[in-house]
């Protein structure tokens, strides 16, 4: 089998680097003056255990067959994958600056066909869950040995689609995708709770054949855990229900609605960096 | 006289229409089932094609994929927008999928799945819908995809093909195979004649004249093609040669045979089952406003929805007959001179 080597040998070396791609999302959303920073915080360390441990993938090599898919269907949380994309080597470190920008590789949310890495396009909710299912599919049919990794929204899942492909996935028993649900709690315009309640989301996926795992999304060691689990879970289709704060990691952004679409100005990203730093042990001006 | 005329066309063709019997028993098929014969040809050729289906794979005739491949055939049930973002997702991992299920469903329900998901990332997939029109003519208005051909042509990168009878049906099925990038292909619940000999020069994005004529020129596509053929026979016995282009493909459209038939005809009629707002006409209409216009009328559903019946009196009803289209191409003849 084809694996890359973990780039990251422990589990505070992966808090390192998701603290580093938390302060490398908050500049490029304030550069853009734009974006969605609550649920990109939100899914941060979801997303370093992903691109840093356990996704068997190759920035060398971002057509290879067999590589690991992840799909970020909220994708609104898109600079959360830019950023680990940048890190990870897809693609290049000037991009911080080019987020929504004319002509940039990076989208106001995801483009596959613009953004190296980016293995789905998504934007519109509710569609990613579906197309995962169709390239884990695509995977037995071609004798291909991959996993695809497809992260929803909490709000996402009021999307009627969600639950079409939440039916469609364990009935054709596909063991080689795991759904990762960012429960962060917050959608658009409020809380969930306030606008479309959602629960009891693991008996609703338990009922509809899921393995169901839940953990604390921002446990590094109980996310590597879970996710590295999932692959074991035949043959079921897997999905980790990660209870997550949106905003997480930047105390004004915390659990406040305002944060799921709007830029800090230069002040609040200062005190932004400050804060996501001084939880890390890092110095801000290191994180460059 | 118009014998002659005629191209492409079976030889009994010219006869049946001189007959009016075109629709006749025997002679005629839903395009659906041309379309699920020929994708079993196609699934030989090709190990990387899949068929998706959603519930409707016996009114579709793709259950004999399934059949015949049961490892690359799914049946994903009453969802059509998770086959749709599926079929996506199984095109960016290098297969061929063909979503098989009637307009009305793929192009409303699934409509930002294909706009998103498909067309936006250039996603390799194929739709192919029948019910297209009014051609499910008793279902009735929820079943009638009178909008297809509208919706798809709005998709920016989808090719969209509404063949005529079988032999194009099948022949649009390998082009669309061989073709990169999304294809929609519109067809018929109801059966339609058998028009075309094994001569007819299939190409998607080329019209074809399929009848000679210089006093006017029909362009219609799908089940309209019959129409038009009808149409054209009649004028003829009026005195009027009349051209007649099928023009299966809507897009890309065949600019320049367009072009060539106003210049050379002076008048235009189109002739749709579909509603007029961004159809055939409006792709017609739009070419010859920017560079050439001449007299036009758009044969086509206007602002309303159908109702259940025999389809032949439904092309009647809502003005998509052959007499309601020889009676566009006498209103713009009149009018060739006005310019």
């Amino acid at each position: 089998m084809h694996t890359s080597p973990p780039v990251a040998a422990d589990i505070r070396e992966l808090e390192t680097i998701a603290a580093q791609i938390r302060c490398d999302l908050v500049r490029m959303i304030h550069i853009a003056r734009m974006g969605h920073p609550g649920g990109s915080l939100s899914a941060a360390d979801l997303v370093t255990a992903l691109y840093f441990q356990v996704m068997r993938i190759d920035p060398a090599r971002p057509d290879w067959p067999e590589r690991d898919r992840f799909i970020l269907s909220k994708g609104h949380a898109c600079p959360v994958w830019y950023a680990a994309l940048i890190r990870r080597g897809y693609l290049g470190r000037e991009c911080l600056d080019t987020l929504r920008c004319l002509d940039s590789l990076l989208q106001g949310h995801p483009d596959m066909v613009k953004t190296p890495g980016v293995e789905m396009t998504a934007g519109s909710l509710g569609h990613g869950l579906s197309a995962g299912l169709g390239m884990a599919l695509a995977a037995r049919v071609r004798g291909l040995n991959y996993r695809v990794w497809v992260m929803i929204g909490d709000g996402e899942t009021q999307e009627g689609s969600i639950w079409e492909a939440a039916m469609a996935a364990p009935n054709l028993r596909l063991d080689n995708l795991t759904v990762i649900l960012d429960r962060n709690r917050i959608q658009n315009d409020d809380l969930i709770d306030n606008i479309m309640p959602i629960e009891p989301l693991a008996a609703k996926w338990k009922s509809f054949g899921w393995h169901v795992m839940e953990i604390d999304g921002h446990e590094m060691a109980q996310v590597v855990d879970a996710l590295e689990a999932s692959r074991e879970a035949e043959p079921q289709p897997v999905i980790i229900i990660a209870n997550t704060v949106k905003g997480k990691g930047v105390s004004f952004m915390e659990d406040n609605p305002f944060w799921h679409g709007n830029a800090p100005d230069a002040d609040q990203t200062a005190q932004a960096l400050q804060e996501i730093c001084a939880a890390a042990g890092l110095e801000v001006a290191d994180v460059d | 006289m118009s014998t002659s005329r005629y191209r492409y066309l079976r030889p009994e063709v010219p006869e049946l229409l001189r007959a009016g019997t075109l629709f006749r028993d025997g002679e005629k098929r839903s395009t659906r089932f041309s379309y699920a014969d020929e994708m079993l040809v196609l699934g030989e050729q090709l190990d990387n094609v899949v068929m998706l289906n959603a519930d409707v794979s016996k009114g579709m005739g793709t259950f004999t994929f399934g059949q015949r491949f049961p490892e690359r055939e799914f049946n994903l049930g009453i969802a059509e927008q998770n086959t749709i973002a599926a079929a996506a997702g199984m095109a960016h991992a290098g297969l061929i999928p063909f979503v098989s299920t009637y307009a009305i469903f793929a192009t409303l329900r699934g409509l930002d799945m294909i706009r998103n998901s498909v067309c936006y990332t250039h996603a390799n997939v194929k739709i192919a819908c029948s019910h297209a029109g009014i051609t499910p003519a008793e279902d009735g208005a929820t079943h009638q995809g009178q909008e297809d051909l509208t919706l798809m042509r709005a998709m920016p990168g989808m090719t969209v093909i509404a063949p005529a009878d079988e032999l194009t049906t099948r022949r649009a099925v390998q082009a669309a195979a061989e073709w990169q990038g999304p294809v929609y292909i519109s067809m018929t619940k109801e059966p339609v004649p058998f028009l075309y000999d094994e001569s007819y020069p299939f190409a998607i994005g080329r019209a074809v004249t399929i009848r000679e004529g210089d006093d006017a020129t029909i362009i219609a596509n799908r089940d309209m093609v019959a129409q038009a053929l009808l149409a054209a026979e009649s004028a003829a016995a009026e005195g009027l040669d009349v051209r007649v282009i099928d023009c299966h493909t809507l897009k890309p459209l065949d600019e320049e045979a367009i072009l060539v038939a106003a210049r050379e005809t002076g008048a235009i009629v189109t002739a749709e089952d579909n509603i007029l707002v961004g159809g055939l006409g409006s792709a017609v209409a739009e070419l010859l406003i920017e560079h050439g216009p001449v007299p036009m009328r758009r044969i086509g559903i206007d602002e309303t929805f159908a109702q259940s019946g025999p389809y032949l009196d439904l092309l009647e009803r809502y003005g998509l007959s052959a007499g309601h289209i020889v009676q566009a191409v006498r209103e713009v003849v009149a009018r060739k001179g006005d310019a």
